[in-house]
Parts: structure tokens; C-alpha cells; sequence
């Protein structure tokens, strides 16, 4: 006989609804189900009107974050033997706006990631062979290459959400990943941004988004080594404008 | 309906996509390049590639091994030419996705570090750890933003194209978010939509990896080409299919079966020493090892889970460090999707559908039949994987062919002569068409059609096949097609964001394609690669050293066609894994 869960899910239609609302089903998981594959049996044997993201089913391309009792969470990798036997409740991520459903809008994240310039810009052009690199030199940047784009450090950080103008953590640990990375010399082009008033001074160091990286990213930690960075490169420009970098 | 102009409009922002959008935005920046896709392109199933990349870089390999192991690992159904293109392309492709940016793994001294893959005589596989594919498609994203000349549209379902004169003249796209219709109008498509795995109930795939595209171009006039040939992979777990990256094997994990036994030294990959050698035992290519699993179960030698039957992929000996420096995805996806922790424990594994070796139809330049269709990556059949892809020169073809065909497209639409046709006719009947779909007021719920199809393909076309058997399954696709037609009915009438409307429209090629598969299993009365019959056991080359050729015939079943096979300097012989071979020096 198996075990059933309810699962609160937030309703929200763009062309009927003024407001979300909240519905709940009943769905009966074994132990090894998650949170995604409960959400895929509502849609396919109770009401596929429910809305939602999915695609890898793996924890890797970032699609089904959702909060789970008020919490930032890959809907893949949440089970259900978990949250069981309360009732769960599943909302869209915080700070964004709604869709339809548990599906946000995801352009905000899309323009600042543009925005901070995400891609290598070497010295000089590369040559026929690879640049070298030491596995050393890898370190410095790695683990800020692990960001898989979910959002759900937006949902967490309490800055964000007061202002959506802040570049926020996943995109700035993205600019440090480059700005890191011994290939990279486009560190003055995105200084700009760093230096912003919704660059790094706006974060107030909550760390929530290095809690609910999914994939161990800190990006409280990039925003910290880039308030260095910022002040550094405002001493040098301001105080010292004939000094040289490093 | 909105119409949109563009010059080329690449469908798909996985590797392959992205690739093409950025060497036509090369090519000319005057080239308007629409990308459509419908995801964000960085959750696109490139993402989920795991092992790495194959290019030939160290001292002891060559482009004429590199070669060899394709085609003899694609049980000589390879395109000789195109392999021979294919390899001397892969290490200039893999040096520019390191320009980009992309982190593969180092050796101390800052060169890139390679590994041993399935079926491949020397390390070339180039990794970033087990997330290569991870890396690949966001380093392709985030360099493709730096051209102003690509315009994305994200979320957009491709449902249509509209085809006038022999000609493609546009697509037609439905806007996820509103239900808004939009037609595409554009000199040149090229098509990079990923495989069909999702056709199967048990796969590596994602929920996108829904042969749609290919269902497109099936539907538009262009042929799939060798179908029948799908891979298993044969290291997954149990149930979801979720995938534990070949890499392990290259790294040394090996497998056994429920008594310890490394039971693959009896299906021909033996003996078990020298202990690693390359394309040996667990080392052996994909195709084998999800067979010998299957002969292994019948056996009554495998391990039951409440998922099905199972052997063990052991890493213990790898021990700690090398397991969680050089595998930590699988590490993760062991301990969260299994419970298993791959340091201590070994991790249960079966075989699961994964690749799609066949697709639609391309030559050397990715050009289609069709005029204006350009088509790359799996969702392609350019013919460098034959009967059996080798694991590696998938995450490599994706760049090498996805420029290649941005390049076709974009010297097509800088040729073209004629204006662009106004297609708006067309695209107007086609919307109408997937419109009604909202209002059909009876019929079945679309996972029933859907589990039905994915269990006819397992029981039918799965790693061993029968005349039978895959009658069965062609009788049984008919029927849904049928029962699909006359109604699928729809809990969600509305037009903002309706996944369940774009699912009921993504079925109906699904179930096409499958078709396709199904009825070249049954012409291919052979055993060969990845297709094994078990009322014809041996390969044939006398009657079939020859491509099949799926053509769309309406509501029919389709037509099947062989075609023969370019060799160019590799004649079919017997394929030799396993036997003698030098100790192999795990770095």
C-alpha cells in the first residue's frame, strides 16, 4: 500500500486569476520519489494544468527550483519520504515574477548575466594550442564555474527582494569565476559594475545564497573578495590616479 | 500571428545550436541569426553530458587510430568521408571551447589532461571533471552573448516548418510564455534539437529529449536515416535512468555481477588481465556491455532492486580523492538519487536508452534533402556514429558539425537570390491545425497514449529485438497514432504557458519518429551494432551494409529504404575487442 503526501502548489493563471491561489492534491510516492516526479503525477493523472518547470531530472541544468515550505529548492533532488507526513507546500521562487503557476520570469536574471560580461577576454588573441593553466590556477575561479543558473540564490537573498536592481549573487560570482581565471583580462571592463551601487555594495553579507547553492558555489564569498577588489580599484583610480595596478 | 525575419534561424540552444549561431555570426554579422529554443539554452540536454570530449593530442595517438576506432566501433555503418573530416576537426574545436573559456581538467604542468573512454585505443578524451557537458554548453552560452547579430527568442516550441516550392521558407513557433503564435521567416533552419531517448520509459534523457525536431523535418519531407540504432547506455540507475558517466569505467571502476564475478570476460571482452588495457572488458564500447548485461539477467545473474534487475559499478579501489576530484557529479547523483555512497558502496546499475545514433538525414556540409534545411548534432544523422556511437564523439560532433552547419546555412542565406517567400499562408493553416488541439471535447488523457508508446518501444525495440516482437510494436504505434488522431483531450484550454498543449503537440511527433525507428528495426533483418535480432544473430554484409532511410508517408506507416555505405579505406572485418593488449597507465 503505498503512502500519499499533500501538495499544496501555488495556482496562478495570467488570463483568469487577480490574484495566486492555493491548491492542494493528494499523491500517493514510494521512497524513492521526489518532489519533481510528484509534481509530474499531479500533472499527469490529476490535472495537467499545473504548471511547472523540468527538464534533467539530475540536479544539472537548473530548471525546477521552486520553494518548498519556504525554502529554495531543486524540485529534482527534494523526496518526498522527506517532507512526509506534513503536508508541502510548493510556491514559484521568491522574488520573481509569476508566470503562470510555479513557472517566474527569468528575464531580470538573463540581462545581468549579459550585463557582467560572462565570457573569457584574453590578453593578447590565443594561439594554435590551449593557454596554459595549472590546476592551481584553476582553483581560483572553479568552483564559481559550478553556478548552474536555478535562481535560487535570488530567492534567498533578502537584498534582492528589496531591490530587484541589485546585479545579485549568481551573476557576480559569475563575474568573479572570470575575473578569477588567469586566461582573463577583462577585469577593468567589469569593474564598472562591481563598483555599482547595485554591484557589490549592496549586498549586506546575509551569505542565505551560499546556503541554498545547490552545487556548494559561494557566491557571498565572490562578493566579498570583490568588495576588496572594488575598494582597491576606487583607492587606485581616486586617490592614487597615476598608480598602477598591482 | 507576429512574424519575425531573420536570415538563418537555428531551432535548439543546446552545444550544437549554440555552435552553429556562433559561426554563422562569424561568418557575417550582417546574418540576422535567430535562436530558438524552447528552453533557456543553458538547461538544454548538453548539460547533462558527463564523460568528456574526444581529440587526438597525445604523442602515441593519430588521427588514423582515432579514425579507426569510429568505425569500427560503428560496426562499419560509419560515412568513411565524414569520419575522416570528423576527426581531423575534433582537437581545433576542442582548443577553441578552451579559448572561451571552458575549465577542462589540467595536468600539473597547465596542459590539458585526457582519459580512456569506451572502444578507444588511447586517452583523448578531454574532461572537465564528469560535468563536461556542463561546462561545454555554458561556455558556448555565455561566449554566444558577446554577438550582437544573434537574436534569442527562449521558450519558444517549434511546431512547425513551413516548406513552399521544395523549399523551407520559415518556421513556425508558438511563444511558451503567451500562447502567441509567431512565424519565423528565414532564407535558411538549421535544425539542432537533440535526440528521441524519451520515446523509451527508461532513459538518460530529459524531458526535452523528445525526437521533436526530428519529427519536424520527418514530417517537412526529409528522411531519418538509421533509426533503428539506439544506444544503451550501460551504466544507469535503476528506474530513473540517471546516468553514471562511462568515466567511472576510464578511470578503472569495473563491473560485477550479483556474485563479484566481472562476468564481461565472458561475453568476449576477456581476458580480465592486463588490468586496465584499452578496449577491454569494462573498457570495451556501449553497444556489448548492455548486451552481455541482458544475457547476464537471463542468466539469473544480476541483482534485483525494487527498480528492476541490476549488476554493481564498483569505484572503491579508485579510492576517495580520485573518486571526488575527478567524478563528483556521479559522486552526488549517487548519494542523492541511489543513497549510495560510491566511496564505500558499490552503486547498482543497469543499462538505459541514452543516444540516438540516427536522425534526420545530412551530408558532410549538414545540407538535408530539403533546400534551406541544415541539421547538426543528434538530432542529425551526419554519419559518423554508425551502428554503434563511441562515448565521447558526441559532446566533440556537436561543435565540429554544429559550425559546420552554421557555416552551410549562413554561405546559403548570403547566396540567396530570391526574395523571402511569404509563408504566412502556411503557417496560418498549420497554427489553426495545433489550435484545435485546445478544443477537442472528448478523448484520452495524453499520458496514457504516451506510457503506452514508451512500454511497446522497450517490450518491441529494446537491446535484443525480434520479427515478432517489433511487428507488435509497429501495430501498436499505428494504433495510438490512430487513437491520437481522434482525440487527445486537454485538462488546460488556456494559452500562457500550456505545457500540457506543447506536450500534446510534441506526441504526435514522438509517436511518428518512433514509427520510424520500429519499422527500420523490422527491414533490418541483421544483427549489427547496437540492433541485435535474435532471429538473425549475424551481421550481413551482403544484404546489409546499407543505411536505412526512413521516408514520412501521411498517416501511414513510413517507407523504408537502404542505401548503400561510403568506405573509403576501412573494409568490414570482424569486430575485436578484448584479447591481448598492453597494461594501460592510469594518470
Amino acid at each position: 500500500m503505498k503512502k500519499t503526501i499533500q501538495i499544496e502548489c501555488l495556482r496562478y493563471h495570467p488570463e483568469t486569476d487577480a490574484a495566486p491561489r492555493y491548491q492542494t492534491y493528494e499523491v500517493p510516492f514510494t521512497d524513492d520519489m521526489s518532489l519533481l516526479q510528484g509534481l509530474q503525477y499531479i500533472k499527469d493523472r490529476l490535472d495537467g494544468s499545473l504548471t511547472f518547470r523540468w527538464s534533467c531530472r539530475m540536479a544539472i541544468c537548473g530548471s525546477c527550483g521552486s520553494m518548498v515550505n519556504g525554502v529554495p529548492k531543486l524540485s529534482c533532488e527534494t523526496f518526498l519520504r522527506d517532507l512526509h507526513p506534513g503536508k508541502v507546500r510548493v510556491e514559484p521562487l521568491a522574488h520573481f515574477p509569476i508566470v503562470r503557476d510555479l513557472a517566474i520570469d527569468q528575464t531580470d536574471f538573463l540581462k545581468k548575466l549579459e550585463s557582467i560580461k560572462p565570457y573569457l577576454i584574453p590578453k593578447t588573441a590565443p594561439g594554435k594550442d590551449t593557454f596554459l593553466q595549472t590546476p592551481e590556477q584553476m582553483e581560483d575561479y572553479y568552483q564559481y564555474s559550478q553556478c548552474i543558473n536555478c535562481l535560487l540564490c535570488y530567492a534567498a537573498c533578502p537584498q534582492y527582494g528589496l531591490n530587484g536592481n541589485f546585479t545579485g549573487p549568481a551573476a557576480l560570482a559569475l563575474l568573479h569565476r572570470y575575473n578569477a581565471d588567469s586566461r582573463d583580462a577583462g577585469k577593468a571592463q567589469r569593474m564598472e559594475i562591481v563598483n555599482a551601487e547595485d554591484g557589490v555594495w549592496s549586498c549586506t553579507l546575509v551569505s542565505y545564497c551560499s546556503e541554498v547553492c545547490p552545487k556548494g558555489v559561494d557566491p557571498a564569498r565572490a562578493v566579498n573578495q570583490n568588495k576588496i577588489e572594488s575598494t582597491k580599484d576606487y583607492f587606485l583610480r581616486f586617490l592614487m590616479p597615476k598608480g598602477k595596478v598591482e | 500571428m507576429q512574424v519575425v525575419q531573420a536570415d538563418i534561424v537555428v531551432v535548439g540552444g543546446g552545444g550544437a545550436g549554440l555552435r552553429a549561431a556562433i559561426a554563422a555570426a562569424e561568418r557575417d554579422p550582417k546574418l540576422r541569426v535567430a535562436l530558438v529554443s524552447k528552453v533557456v539554452p543553458m538547461r538544454s540536454h548538453t548539460v547533462a553530458a558527463e564523460g568528456g570530449a574526444a581529440g587526438v593530442t597525445r604523442d602515441e595517438d593519430s588521427l588514423e587510430e582515432h579514425f579507426n576506432d569510429t568505425v569500427s566501433g560503428g560496426d562499419w555503418l560509419c560515412e568513411q568521408d565524414v569520419v575522416e573530416y570528423f576527426v581531423a576537426h575534433c582537437t581545433e574545436e576542442l582548443i577553441r571551447l578552451e579559448h572561451w573559456g571552458c575549465p577542462w581538467s589540467r595536468k600539473d604542468d597547465g596542459r590539458v589532461n585526457t582519459r580512456f573512454f569506451g572502444g578507444m585505443t588511447v586517452q583523448r578524451t578531454w574532461f572537465a571533471a564528469d560535468r563536461s557537458g556542463f561546462h561545454i554548453l555554458h561556455t558556448l552560452f555565455q561566449t554566444s552573448l558577446k554577438y550582437p547579430s544573434i537574436q534569442r527568442y527562449d521558450e519558444f516550441f517549434c511546431a512547425d516548418l513551413i516548406v513552399e516550392d521544395g523549399r523551407v521558407r520559415g518556421v513556425l513557433a508558438i511563444e511558451i510564455a503567451t500562447g502567441e503564435m509567431f512565424l519565423f521567416e528565414c532564407a535558411a533552419v538549421v535544425l539542432c534539437t537533440g535526440g528521441a531517448g524519451r520515446v523509451y520509459r527508461q532513459n538518460t534523457n530529459a524531458g526535452t529529449v523528445a525526437g521533436d525536431g526530428m519529427g519536424l523535418a520527418f514530417r517537412a519531407g526529409a528522411p531519418l536515416r538509421d533509426m533503428e540504432f539506439m544506444q544503451w547506455h550501460p551504466t544507469c540507475l535503476p528506474g530513473t535512468g540517471i546516468l553514471m558517466t562511462e568515466a567511472c569505467r576510464g578511470e578503472g571502476a569495473i563491473l560485477v555481477n550479483k556474485d563479484g564475478y566481472r562476468y564481461l570476460q565472458d561475453y568476449g571482452l576477456g581476458p580480465l588481465d592486463p588490468w586496465p588495457r584499452a578496449k577491454a572488458m569494462e573498457l570495451g564500447p556501449r553497444d556489448r556491455l548492455s548486451q552481455a548485461f541482458w544475457q547476464e539477467n537471463l542468466k539469473g545473474r544480476t541483482v534485483e532492486t525494487p527498480q528492476g534487475p541490476a549488476v554493481y559499478l564498483d569505484l572503491r579501489h579508485l579510492g576517495a580523492k580520485k573518486i571526488h576530484e575527478r567524478l563528483p557529479l556521479i559522486t552526488e547523483a549517487a548519494r542523492t538519487f541511489a543513497g549510495v555512497d560510491a566511496v564505500r558502496e558499490p552503486i547498482p546499475v543497469c543499462p538505459a536508452v541514452h543516444y540516438t545514433m540516427g536522425g534526420i538525414l545530412t551530408n558532410a556540409r549538414c545540407e538535408t534533402p530539403l533546400r534551406g534545411l541544415y541539421a547538426a548534432g543528434e538530432c542529425a544523422s551526419v554519419g559518423i556514429h554508425g551502428a554503434n556511437r563511441l562515448g565521447s564523439n558526441s559532446l566533440v560532433e556537436i561543435v565540429v558539425f554544429g559550425r559546420v552547419a552554421g557555416e552551410s546555412a549562413a554561405d546559403f542565406a548570403l547566396s540567396r537570390i530570391s526574395a523571402v517567400r511569404d509563408g504566412r499562408k502556411s503557417a496560418e493553416a498549420s497554427a489553426s491545425h495545433f489550435l484545435s488541439l485546445l478544443n477537442n471535447e472528448k478523448g484520452e488523457r495524453l499520458a496514457t497514449l504516451r506510457d503506452e508508446m514508451r512500454d511497446s518501444m522497450e517490450e518491441g525495440v529494446g537491446i535484443y529485438r525480434s520479427e515478432e516482437g517489433i511487428g507488435k510494436t509497429c501495430a501498436k504505434l499505428a494504433e495510438l497514432r490512430d487513437r491520437y488522431r481522434h482525440g487527445v483531450k486537454l485538462d488546460d484550454r488556456s494559452r500562457a504557458f500550456n505545457t500540457e498543449w506543447l506536450t500534446a503537440i510534441e506526441l504526435g511527433l514522438m509517436l511518428e519518429v518512433a514509427e520510424a525507428l520500429a519499422h527500420g528495426a523490422l527491414g533490418r533483418r541483421e544483427s549489427r551494432g547496437a540492433h541485435m535480432r535474435l532471429d538473425f544473430e549475424a551481421r550481413d554484409d551482403a544484404s546489409f551494409l546499407k543505411h536505412t532511410l526512413a521516408y514520412h508517408r501521411g498517416e501511414g506507416a513510413p517507407r523504408i529504404e537502404h542505401r548503400a555505405v561510403t568506405i573509403t579505406k576501412s573494409a568490414p572485418r570482424t569486430r575485436h575487442y578484448g584479447g591481448e593488449g598492453k597494461k594501460a597507465v592510469l594518470s
